[in-house]
């Protein structure tokens, strides 16, 4: 027999053997994946963010469906309604999910903001807060690079011409993604349905914060003195406002009033804080630029 | 018996495949992260390539070679072991989930490395008998996974080291394992085979 007959027979045999054997084992060694996994995977919003815990929706289908102790209302994203869902699939108790939204504590706009350097680098918040902590002379507030606004899975974030990005209350599916991968950890995520937030992140005193921006919170403590419930403290000259007892016993916001920089503010979304009387065009003006 | 130890010494140490002959190295710095997940690609890659040997070694000298098809060895090595590979997943998957947790991906990663093509090669051209290809294979196991190991180890002790910022990551890591593979050396011409 010649050597190419040859070739093509044992070659074509290996060949059909071994395809005939995986093919066999296939069936015979194949295992029966719960088909719930795969109704609770299409549940799930697929951000693939890991919000959860886990690497990526198909992690956390498969665990919520197979361990009884992991609860059904971790995605973020998906919000009470998939909560809801995942809950009945799976045959949990379903806790309540309170809505946030990721909010960025600072309203150093180019205007308001000073500049210690002129930044020409790599546009990145990560790559300028490397070269002395940004070119804003505050050191706590948003960089404005847009690292941010790269991160977010679900397209919520935009950054507007006042350099600070803007959140889409309606696309903000409170994932975290933009909380951990800002530099200047001056994103947080807060309850919907919050009254006030401070709009500043600097842990400066006073005059040291004033000096970098005209909008800081210098610590002067007036709002937490206003405040009749006690919701306010002050922590390293910046004032924390707890949503919670907002929410629950105010009606009439007071510490709004008196603060000298404005840095406590109405809680409004989806635009730059501090620029309310151009706030019903903001947001739309900035898609547009984009 | 004395030569099948000479064989299993030789393979696993002074002839490491890893630190000597520099093979298998994309698992050697992809695996090497962390010591549990080193052990498990150890042990892999170890009943992997025995198997795979055993076979290749067992169609080499009962259809190649009365054949007259020598040539064709690699082409028909790299069919057998890419499917010893996939069945040895469905297996392990159906048997031992433990295991395949354990092994996951990795199992798949190894039907696509030189190093375990490389032993079959090898027993061709030593012209083994059952035995010693056995004797090989295992021993170039475990020379890997001895290898993986003292890498993981180093570099999980690096994390606490203070890294120049130009070397950190796979930089600093060939550094290591030519420094490894420096005092490996000091092993040859232990043993003749």
């Amino acid at each position: 027999m010649s050597t190419p007959i040859l070739i093509l027979i044992v070659l074509t045999s290996l060949g059909v053997f071994f395809g005939f054997l995986l093919a066999y084992s296939n069936k015979k060694f194949s295992i029966e994946v719960n088909p719930l996994i795969h109704i609770v995977e299409d549940v799930l919003p697929k951000g693939q963010c890991g919000a959860c815990g886990y690497a990526g929706c198909m992690a956390y289908a498969e665990a919520v469906v197979l361990n009884p102790d992991v609860a059904p209302n971790l995605c973020s994203p998906g919000k009470d309604a998939v909560a809801k869902l995942v809950a009945e699939l799976t045959g949990k108790a379903a806790a309540p999910m309170e809505p946030q939204i990721a909010q960025v504590q600072c309203a150093g706009t180019h205007d308001k903001a000073k500049r210690s350097y002129a930044y020409t680098g790599v546009e990145d918040c990560v790559a300028a807060n490397l070269l002395f902590g940004g070119p804003k002379s505050c050191k706590y507030g948003c960089l404005g690079l847009g690292t941010c606004v790269k991160s977010c899975p679900f397209d919520a974030m935009i950054m507007s011409p006042e350099g600070l990005p803007i959140i889409d209350p309606e696309k903000c599916t409170s994932c975290g993604k933009c909380v951990s991968v800002c530099p200047k950890q001056v994103i947080s995520l807060m309850p919907v349905g919050a009254r006030v937030r401070v709009n500043c992140n600097s842990k400066d005193k006073g005059a040291v914060a004033k000096k970098a921006c005209s909008v800081a919170c210098i610590g002067c403590s007036l709002c937490m003195r206003q405040c009749p419930y006690e919701a306010i403290k002050m922590v390293n000259n910046l004032a924390i406002v707890d949503a919670k007892i907002c929410e629950e016993k105010c009606s009439d916001a007071v510490c709004l009033s008196k603060c000298p920089t404005k840095a406590i503010r109405p809680f409004v979304t989806g635009i730059v804080p501090g620029t309310e009387n151009e706030a019903s065009t903001a947001l739309a003006c900035a898609s547009c630029a984009k | 018996m004395e030569e099948y130890l000479k064989l299993f010494v030789a393979s696993a140490i002074t002839n490491n495949f890893v630190l000597t002959q520099f093979l298998g190295l994309c698992i050697f710095f992809g695996v090497s992260k962390n010591l549990n997940a080193s052990i498990g690609m150890g042990m892999a890659v170890t009943s992997v390539m025995t198997l795979s040997s055993l076979l290749a070694w067992a169609a080499y000298n009962f259809i190649l070679e009365p054949l007259g098809l020598q040539p064709l060895m690699l082409i028909t090595f790299v069919v057998l072991i890419a499917s010893l590979v996939q069945l040895l997943e469905m297996i392990i998957k159906k048997h031992a989930p433990a295991l395949y947790n354990m092994w996951g991906i990795y199992l798949v990663l190894i039907a696509t490395n030189c190093i375990v093509i490389a032993v079959p090669i090898t027993n061709v051209e030593l012209h083994s008998n059952f035995l010693t290809s056995l004797v090989l294979a295992l021993g170039s196991g475990v020379g890997f996974a001895l290898a993986l190991i003292l890498m993981a180890s180093l570099r999980e002790k690096l994390q606490y080291a203070d890294v120049p910022k130009s070397l950190q990551g796979l930089g600093i890591s060939f550094i290591l394992a030519g420094m490894l593979a420096l005092s490996f050396f000091g092993f040859s011409g232990m043993i003749t085979l």
